[in-house]
C-alpha cells in the first residue's frame, strides 16, 4: 500500500479495534487511554507529519536481508524465552497469587479510592508514574529544542490566507465546533476529577483537553490560535505540572516520612491519600495537556514553512 | 434483544472494515472509518449494558468526540494535499 | 405494567435500530459510487444510533446512566450530520469520485446565467 494517508486511517481503525478488545476484556482504564491517545492524538500528529514528508511511500532501493535475519533470530530467541512463563491468564501465575490479591484486598482500607487502577497508579506506584510524567516532559523539551524556530509573521499570514479562502466551505463546521469545544473541555475536567470513582485520571484528561485545542487550531487557523493560547504560558504550565508532582513527594520528605508517602499530608492517613492523589493527578493532567499542545503547535506551524 | 443488537453491530463493523480496505478512493476510506467509529460508540454502550457495568458510557462519550476530531483532521489535511497538488488554483 | 411496557418499547426500538444498521452496512458495501454510499451511511447512521440509544434509555431505570445516554444522543445528533456534510463537501471540492452526470456548483451557475 503506497498511500500513506490510507495507512494512517487504517491505523486509526486498528487503534479503535484494540480499544474495543480491551473493553471486552473488562480493562476500562486502558481502553479509555487507548481510544483517546491512539485514535485521536496519534492519528492527527501522523497526519501533520505526512503533510510535511509527502503522501506516498518512496520505493525501496535495496532489500534489507541482513536486518530481516537479525530480527528473525532475536525474535525466535525471545519467543523461546517466553515458553517458560505461565500461560496467559492462568490462575497459578505468581501475579495472581501474590501481587493482585494484595492490591485488591487492601486498597479500599488503605487508600479509600474505589478505582483500584488509580490507587495503584497514583499511590502504590507513584514513583513510576513520576517517571512517566518526566518522560513526557522530556519529550516535549526535545520537540521544542528541535523544531522551535523564530516565527516570521509573513508565514503565518500566508498560512491564514489559505485558511480564509476556505472560510465559506467550513462555515458549518466552524459553528458546530464552537458549540462543541466548551463541552469537550468540560468533559476533560470531569474525567480528571472523576478518575477516583470510574475510568479516568490525569493522562486521559490531558489528552482529551489537548484534542479540543487541536480541533480549534485545525479549523480556525494558527494566527487565531496563537492569539488565544499564549505559547510561553503553556510552556510554563507544563513545567508547573511536573513541579507540582515532585513537590508532593518533597513535602512528604520534609515532614520526615518517605518520598511520596501521602500520610504526611494530613492528620488522617486516608484523607492524606485522597489529597495526595488529587494533587498528583492534577500535575499529570496539566503536564500531558500542555506538552501535547506544544508538540502539535510546533509540528503544525512547521508546515507553513514550505 | 441486546444480544441481537450487539451481533448486528459486529456484522456492520466487519462490513465497514471491508470497505475501508477495498475503497478505491480516499473518501471511501474516510467514510468507512467514520462509520466504524460511530458503531464502536454503540458497541461500547451495548457491551456495558450486557456486562452490567455502566461505567463504559464514559468511554463511549470519548469515542464519539475523538471520532469526530479524527475525521475533521483527515479532511483538513486532505484539503491541504489537494491544494498542493493542483498548485493552489483555488485561491 | 408500565415496567413491562417500557421493556417492550425498548425491544422495539432496539429492533428498528438493528434493522437500520444492517441496511446502512449493506449500503456501504453494495452501492456503486461514493456519493450513494455517503447517502446510505449518513442517513442510517444518525437514525439508527438515536433509535438504539432511546431503546437503551427505556431499558434502564438509573438516572445517572440515563443522563449520560441522553448526552451521547445529543452529541450524535450534532456530530454525525456535520461529519457527513464535511466529508461530502470535501469530496465535492476535490473533484474526486464524481460520476459524469453530476455537475459541480460552478458548472451549474455558469449554465444557468
Amino acid at each position: 500500500m503506497k498511500d500513506l494517508l490510507a495507512v494512517v486511517m487504517l491505523l486509526g481503525i486498528y487503534s479503535l479495534l484494540s480499544a474495543s478488545l480491551f473493553v471486552a476484556m473488562d480493562a476500562v482504564d486502558v481502553a479509555f487511554t487507548e481510544a483517546a491517545v491512539g485514535a485521536g492524538i496519534s492519528t492527527l500528529l501522523m497526519l501533520v507529519a505526512i503533510t510535511m514528508t509527502g503522501r506516498s511511500e518512496y520505493p525501496e532501493r535495496h532489500k534489507p536481508l541482513l536486518a530481516l535475519a537479525v530480527v528473525i533470530v532475536t525474535g525466535s530467541l525471545l519467543i523461546y524465552g517466553t515458553l517458560d512463563m505461565p500461560y496467559f491468564g492462568s490462575a497459578e501465575a505468581p501475579i495472581h497469587q501474590h501481587v493482585a490479591p494484595r492490591y485488591i484486598n487492601d486498597s479500599m482500607q488503605e487508600i479509600g479510592v474505589p478505582n483500584i487502577v488509580t490507587s495503584v497508579l497514583a499511590s502504590y506506584r507513584a514513583f513510576d508514574t513520576f517517571g512517566e510524567v518526566v518522560v513526557i516532559f522530556t519529550a516535549g523539551i526535545g520537540v521544542l529544542a528541535l523544531l522551535l524556530v523564530a516565527r516570521r509573521s509573513e508565514e503565518d499570514e500566508k498560512a491564514d490566507l489559505f485558511n480564509y479562502s476556505m472560510h465559506e466551505q467550513h462555515l458549518i463546521l466552524r459553528i458546530v465546533t464552537k458549540m462543541l469545544i466548551p463541552f469537550i473541555l468540560l468533559f476533560a475536567f470531569y474525567v480528571q476529577f472523576h478518575g477516583d470513582f470510574g475510568p479516568g485520571g490525569g493522562f486521559q484528561a490531558g489528552v482529551i483537553f489537548a484534542s479540543a485545542i487541536f480541533l480549534y487550531v485545525m479549523l480556525f487557523g494558527m494566527t487565531t490560535a496563537r492569539r488565544v493560547i499564549n505559547q510561553s504560558f503553556i510552556q510554563m504550565i507544563a513545567a508547573t505540572g511536573v513541579l507540582l508532582y515532585g513537590s508532593v513527594g518533597v513535602v512528604s520528605l520534609l515532614s520526615g516520612k518517605e518520598f511520596f508517602d501521602y500520610s504526611a499530608l494530613s492528620s488522617d492517613p486516608v484523607a492524606g491519600q485522597h489529597l495526595g492523589i488529587l494533587l498528583i493527578e492534577l500535575g499529570v493532567g496539566l503536564t500531558v495537556a500542555s506538552i501535547m499542545i506544544i508538540i502539535f503547535f510546533n509540528f503544525a506551524s512547521r508546515r507553513g514553512n514550505q | 434483544m441486546l444480544i441481537v443488537a450487539t451481533i448486528t453491530i459486529l456484522v456492520v463493523m466487519i462490513m465497514a472494515v471491508t470497505r475501508a480496505v477495498l475503497g478505491p478512493t480516499l473518501y471511501d476510506r474516510v467514510l468507512a472509518v467514520n462509520m466504524f467509529g460511530t458503531k464502536t460508540v454503540l458497541m461500547i454502550s451495548l457491551l456495558g449494558f450486557v456486562m452490567g457495568r455502566p461505567e463504559f458510557l464514559d468511554i463511549a462519550i470519548v469515542y464519539a468526540l475523538i471520532n469526530f476530531i479524527s475525521v475533521i483532521g483527515v479532511l483538513r489535511y486532505s484539503d491541504h494535499f489537494i491544494l498542493k497538488r493542483s498548485g493552489e488554483q483555488k485561491k | 405494567m408500565i415496567d413491562s411496557l417500557m421493556q417492550v418499547g425498548s425491544s422495539l426500538f432496539l429492533l428498528i435500530g438493528s434493522f437500520l444498521l444492517l441496511s446502512g452496512g449493506v449500503g456501504i458495501l453494495r452501492f456503486p459510487d461514493f456519493y450513494s454510499r455517503m447517502h446510505a451511511v449518513g442517513v442510517t447512521e444518525t437514525f439508527a444510533t438515536s433509535m438504539i440509544i432511546i431503546g437503551l434509555i427505556m431499558h434502564n431505570p438509573d438516572l445517572l446512566v440515563d443522563v449520560k445516554l441522553l448526552l451521547i444522543l445529543l452529541m450524535t445528533l450534532f456530530i454525525s450530520p456535520t461529519a457527513g456534510h464535511a466529508l461530502a463537501n470535501a469530496a465535492m471540492h476535490a473533484d474526486m469520485a464524481r460520476p459524469k452526470n453530476i455537475k459541480s456548483d460552478d458548472e451549474v451557475t455558469s449554465s444557468n446565467s
